[in-house]
């Protein structure tokens, strides 16, 4: 298989595969989630101020006083690299140009150096996290295979984009494909894995949000 | 026209100065150093032609038009004349068993020593009689004729990788020469059609060190096809930008904005197009304004269409529609047997009274 050969596959019968299994496997889990349904509360509701599913949804995004002090690696690298991600994916041409092939709508693109350097600060967080993982004993013992493994899916579509597109290690088109083809293992993972945060975290800060409000608990 | 080429040139009106000139650019071209330049003119200068056989198979004559008419009257051409071109059927006057004959007898006087160029493909299917000449199959000459030869030059993408007649789904059975000739040095000139430049370079540097020029691992001259399109465009700063042209006549193309988003293959494409250009260096397809379309990279014709952008998907919603089904039915089976999970337990629940705790 020539280089054009494997980057044909992956933007061809490669993608169709995983985009295939992507959406197979969110139905199934958003159905499989949310027809699985709970008993009605039968308590009266009580009611306290900033207890709903709403509040939840926002103050989850903020650290609980005291812990940004406690772990700071955990929350600014993890916003760094939530938000490194969302700009590269969703605001980087070649993406857009991805998205609006796929569903028909576009919007105005970062300039490409932009973009670079937002995937070495994207990656350098990534890194740090990791490193934090390895060192602190606690995080290291809770870290399971899938821990790793997520991790690894999701920086290696950043590192292998950006070393495609300054062109580094191997050549361009060799590259290019590499990185198609790690995204489509994010895709074919994604659905049943973790990463699902993606699709059921909303959801379930609501969730979360809206039981303990009937409990008049702010969570 | 026997003798030095200097002397045939000369009768030519081509003076010892122009050919050192080209000698020297032919040279730069295939990034020789300087002295090579004159080491080339002298070798060439004195060269004895040598025989050249050019093998015609499933091809659309595309590259034998390329190279003898897009510079005539150059250099190139009539270098082209000094090689003694002793079988090629688009020029040769001679037809039918004379032909054969002259492509025998030319075999024979320079066994182990004659160049042989093919163009187009091999196809290999009914036991090749897709494609005959003489009554022989394609695949018959070929080896027969690859037997005697010192090196063999592919000349177009079809020869090289199979071009057009191998794509999808390659009703001939059709193979570029590297699947049958597997015992010979093969130069890859890849293009549909290649540049004419590339093809003299190629021969100038066998006459001249009697050796192949070095190769990529498809086979290409490394100092043609060792860099992509994309890398030498004039147009890659706007590419750098982020100023696409998104159709054919927008404001971004009358700009001469980058043509990747209407499907330019130049990042993926080695080729000379961008230095060496096309025509006499009149202009090449980016600068005309139309994307590059990758032809001289094997299976260019499958390789998803040449107006998608290269990020962009050949076909990624296939399957989705079947997928989103299955996904949605799994998803309610699931939900159907945890429903029923969740009911059994339920109705196998057995309550506990205290009563019974204090039994």
């Amino acid at each position: 298989m020539t280089d054009l050969q494997f980057l044909t596959w992956t933007r061809g019968p490669g993608l169709d595969l995983a985009v295939a299994v992507f959406l197979l496997g969110v139905l199934w889990r958003l159905i499989e989630i949310y027809t699985l349904g709970r008993k009605k509360d039968l308590a009266a509701p009580r009611h306290a101020p900033g207890a709903s599913g709403l509040h939840t949804v926002f103050r989850r995004s903020l650290p609980p006083p005291g812990m940004l002090k406690r772990s700071p690696v955990s929350y600014i690298g993890g916003y760094v690299f939530h938000i490194g991600l969302a700009i590269i994916v969703f605001l980087g041409a070649p993406h857009v140009l991805l998205i609006k092939n796929l569903v028909g709508v576009s919007w105005p693109t970062l300039p490409s150096q932009f973009i670079g350097l937002t995937a070495v600060v994207t990656m350098a967080a990534m890194v740090l996290m990791l490193a934090d993982r390895i060192n602190k004993p606690v995080k290291r013992f809770l870290s399971t295979f899938e821990d790793w493994f997520t991790w690894a899916v999701t920086f290696l579509p950043v590192l292998t984009g950006w070393m495609a597109t300054q062109h580094l290690l191997l050549p361009y088109t060799q590259m290019l494909a590499l990185h198609i083809l790690s995204a489509e293992i994010l895709l074919v993972v994604l659905p049943f894995s973790k990463l699902f945060h993606g699709f059921t975290l909303f959801g379930s800060r609501w969730y979360n949000g809206r039981v303990n409000a009937h409990k008049g608990v702010p969570v | 026209m026997q003798g030095p080429l200097i002397d045939t040139l000369a009768r030519q009106g081509v003076t010892r100065r122009t050919f050192l000139k080209y000698c020297a650019t032919l040279a730069s071209m295939m990034a020789l150093p300087p002295a090579a330049g004159r080491a080339m003119a002298e070798a060439m200068a004195a060269v004895r032609r040598p025989s050249v056989i050019w093998l015609p198979f499933q091809e659309c004559t595309g590259c034998t038009e390329s190279i003898t008419r897009s510079h005539s009257p150059t250099i190139e051409g009539m270098i082209f004349d000094m090689i003694s071109l002793d079988y090629q059927e688009t020029l040769m006057a001679a037809a039918g068993h004379q032909a054969e004959e002259a492509r025998q007898n030319a075999m024979k006087a320079n066994a182990g020593k004659y160049l042989l160029i093919v163009d187009g493909s091999i196809p290999l299917g009914q036991n090749g009689a897709y494609s005959c000449i003489g009554g022989r199959s394609n695949v018959d000459i070929l080896k027969e004729a690859a037997g005697g030869a010192a090196a063999v030059i592919a000349v177009g993408t079809c020869a090289s990788y199979g071009g057009i007649p191998k794509a999808n789904p390659n009703p001939t059975g059709a193979v570029p020469v590297s699947d049958i000739v597997k015992d010979k040095p093969i130069v890859n000139i890849p293009g549909c059609p290649p540049i004419p430049v590339v093809m003299t370079g190629v021969l100038a540097h066998y006459l001249t060190f009697g050796s192949l020029p070095e190769l990529d691992d498809k086979g290409r001259p490394k100092s043609f096809f060792g860099e992509t399109i994309h890398d030498r465009c004039y147009r890659r700063p706007f590419y750098d930008q982020g100023k696409f042209a998104k159709t054919f006549d927008d404001e971004g193309a009358r700009r001469g904005w980058c043509l990747f988003e209407l499907g330019c293959k130049g990042p993926v494409t080695h080729n000379a197009c961008a230095t060496v250009k096309w025509n006499g260096g009149t202009s090449w397809p980016v600068e005309s304004g139309h994307g590059c379309l990758g032809c001289s990279e094997p299976d260019f014709w499958d390789g998803g269409g040449f107006y998608k952008a290269l990020s962009a998907p050949a076909d990624p919603l296939k399957f989705a529609a079947a997928a989103s089904v299955v996904g949605a039915a799994v998803g309610v089976g699931v939900s159907f047997a945890n429903r029923a999970k969740k009911n059994k337990a339920k109705a196998t629940h057995e309550t506990i009274t205290v009563a019974d705790l204090e039994k």
